[in-house]
């Protein structure tokens, strides 16, 4: 199991700083799947803990200028590892005006994901800033509960709004309950909602346009006015969206009815998706 | 005792109450003829903090009044820093600033003259006490290091604020590695993650000290005089010896002088003798070779180095009997004061891999000024003031 790699064009650079403070703000921990072609940043979270997963795929080609790897066996070319997001994203801040950077597989006392960043400095001598992030390797046997998540037929997709716009809403929403229920039909509207005791609160978004392919495998559901809705956590919902510091430039919203709600979100070359389950 | 503090001096002099307010929670104000002493140690007495403003510092200033003795005095901390809270508002508003101390009314009076005729009066009340001295001699340092005070902020720019210590040693090709520094136990299985500066010597003014010599101390504390440093634009000298000697930060200039003495780890830890283990030795590489040297280090990196079983637990047995180097005799601390005999006990059991020996800080800079025959022994909390009754 060996893999190294390295960047040296600083746009790739803060672009991968990006990814890793996206990461850390959707998950605590993650598991990194390192395969010839991909980097993906994995969760998924036991259904005690919320259920929520997560699936982020980047190729490295557009990142990375050597990229070398060697998975467990030929058959199964690809390195797990689970490794605290944290970690990653405040080894990446120290390369905010690097020379390189590499990261690498070490066994130093422990197995490590070791980044090491080659800083310019005002003089010409060289600094070097090397963090060695602890790392779990997964076993073989549990891959098969990482594998990249299938897509649900959904009952109605929708294009998000402006996720920032979205984020202040639910941002209020949570003072007043725990579950939001998000609704959307096949016109392009999309609605957020909280129910209380006292209050019924109700965001409407309008013509947000439903993506193509959608609509033709919707299901027998004929009625486009037909709202799906699905009961999450808004903890989790707020999560995601706070994740997301620049807004992607594409943003999809599947919802199967009572069972989960599915993003899926393009950032440039770097895509996610991101499950939350329906509260029952 | 009086003196008076004009312009960006007032800030100067804030800055370094700020900075010794990291360290201790009692200020210890003394004029002396060659100026004017704020001193401060810790609780567990591991850290002592110096400054002396030169009577130049001051647009005026007076010991004592003629024909009596120089009156000195402890003061809370927290009080005298609430003097001097907001730097920004002494930048923008204060104009001079009156300290005078009154043994009459038992006052430390301060006096910020602000614009516009503000006087802003604060009476602070003070306890008698002995002059708070420690005991260390920078010239005694086997190990020195100077740095302008940007290099070293930069430099520990990489480490989260909420790390504790910091080892700092000298690497292959004299680069200076600064390495965050953890509690190895034995059961933990979270680790944290380990950030490591490596620095060429060609960032330091001054550079003395053999490959291979590491320290561990206290980060928060020397973040402190770094800050204090970086804004007056001064260089920072570090001087230190084996590990569990005391490390002496110093920084001179013409109108103050700063000393931080902080104790170090005592044990040999497994971090700094990394520092001789060929890993860390391929991370600085040798120093004529330039940048796109490092660029081919990593090339040449063995990537062979990761292997491991993988349905297994990770063993790490081996790598961790590699770098049980013991101390050769010339890195055996040499006390004068401190005990000689605990030190060797010390250091046996770090010999035996993979047993982390215990954590240690000890305060052995206060032998006494007293009766410097009696120091205490190991890190029993004895000021110069109270070890007379000891002998």
């Amino acid at each position: 199991m060996k893999f190294r790699a390295k960047i040296v064009d600083a746009a790739c650079l803060n672009h991968f700083t990006r990814v890793s403070n996206m990461i850390a703000k959707l998950a605590k921990t993650c598991t990194l799947r390192i395969s010839p072609r991909h980097l993906n940043f994995i969760l998924s979270d036991k259904v005690a803990s919320g259920g929520v997963s997560m699936w982020c795929e980047l190729e490295q080609e557009n990142f990375f200028n050597e990229f070398q790897m060697e998975g467990v066996s030929a058959e199964n070319n690809a390195i797990y590892l689970e490794l605290t997001s944290e970690n990653l994203s405040r080894a990446l801040k120290t390369a905010q005006n690097a020379r390189a950077l590499k990261i690498k597989l070490t066994n130093k006392h422990f197995p490590c994901l070791t980044v090491s960043i080659e800083l310019l400095s005002v003089s010409s001598s060289s600094r070097i800033v090397t963090h060695d992030i602890p790392i779990k390797v997964i076993p073989r046997k549990l891959w098969k509960d990482l594998q990249e998540p299938t897509v649900p037929d959904c009952d109605v997709s929708i294009y998000l709004p402006v996720l920032k716009t979205m984020k202040s809403v639910v941002e209020r929403m949570k003072n007043i309950s725990n579950h939001l229920i998000i609704e959307a039909n096949r016109n392009g509207d999309l609605n957020l909602k909280i129910e209380s005791e006292l209050v019924c609160v109700t965001t409407h978004f309008k013509d947000l346009g439903n993506p193509p392919f959608a609509s033709e495998n919707a299901s027998q559901d004929r009625n486009p006015a037909r709202m799906a809705e699905v009961h999450v956590d808004i903890r989790k919902f707020l999560q995601f969206l706070s994740g997301q510091q620049v807004n992607p430039t594409k943003a999809i919203c599947n919802i199967v009815r009572n069972k989960v709600v599915h993003f899926d979100l393009l950032h440039e070359d770097v895509s996610l998706q991101y499950f939350i389950p329906a509260l029952s | 005792m009086k003196c008076l503090v004009t312009g960006g001096n007032v800030k100067v002099l804030g800055k370094a109450v700020h900075s010794l307010s990291r360290i201790g929670d009692e200020l210890y104000l003394e004029p002396l003829e060659d100026g004017l002493s704020l001193r401060t140690v810790n609780s567990s007495r591991s850290a002592y903090a110096c400054f002396l403003f030169a009577p130049l510092f001051f647009q005026l200033y007076q010991a004592a009044t003629p024909g009596q003795d120089p009156l000195r005095c402890k003061i809370l901390m927290k009080s005298f820093l609430s003097v001097f809270r907001s730097l920004v508002m002494l930048e923008k508003t204060v104009e001079k600033c009156c300290i005078s101390l009154n043994g009459r009314s038992s006052l430390l009076v301060v006096q910020l003259h602000c614009k516009y005729g503000v006087r802003k009066t604060h009476n602070l009340s003070f306890q008698d006490c002995e002059s708070l001295q420690a005991v260390f001699d920078p010239a005694s340092c086997a190990h020195m290091l100077r740095a302008p005070a940007k290099v070293l902020g930069e430099a520990i720019l990489p480490f989260p604020l909420a790390l504790a210590e910091v080892t700092l040693g000298i690497g292959r090709g004299h680069r200076v590695i600064l390495r965050s520094y953890q509690e190895e136990e034995a059961d933990s299985t979270v680790k944290a993650m380990v950030t490591e500066m490596s620095i060429g010597a060609e960032d330091f003014q001054q550079l003395q000290a053999q490959e291979g010599v590491a320290i561990t101390f206290c980060l928060k504390e020397f973040r402190g005089l770094l800050s204090f440093a970086e804004s007056a634009n001064l260089s920072l000298s570090i001087h230190f010896d084996a590990p569990g000697r005391p490390a002496i930060f110093t920084i001179t200039d013409s109108l103050l002088d700063a000393h931080f003495v902080l104790a170090t780890l005592s044990e040999p830890s497994l971090n700094s003798q990394d520092l001789r283990s060929p890993e860390l030795c391929r991370q600085a590489p040798q120093l004529q070779a330039h940048s796109t040297c490092h660029l081919d280090d990593f090339a040449n990196d063995d990537i062979d180095s990761y292997m491991i079983a993988m349905e297994t637990t990770v063993g790490s047995e081996g790598s961790r009997t590699l770098p049980s180097i013991s101390l050769s005799p010339g890195l055996q601390p040499h006390c004068n004061s401190g005990p000689q005999s605990e030190e060797e006990d010390e250091a046996e059991p770090s010999t035996v891999p993979g047993t982390p020996p215990p954590k240690k800080f000890r305060s052995l800079f206060f032998g006494s000024i007293l009766a410097p025959a009696h120091s205490p022994q190991g890190p029993s909390p004895v000021l110069a003031e109270d070890s007379e009754g000891e002998g």
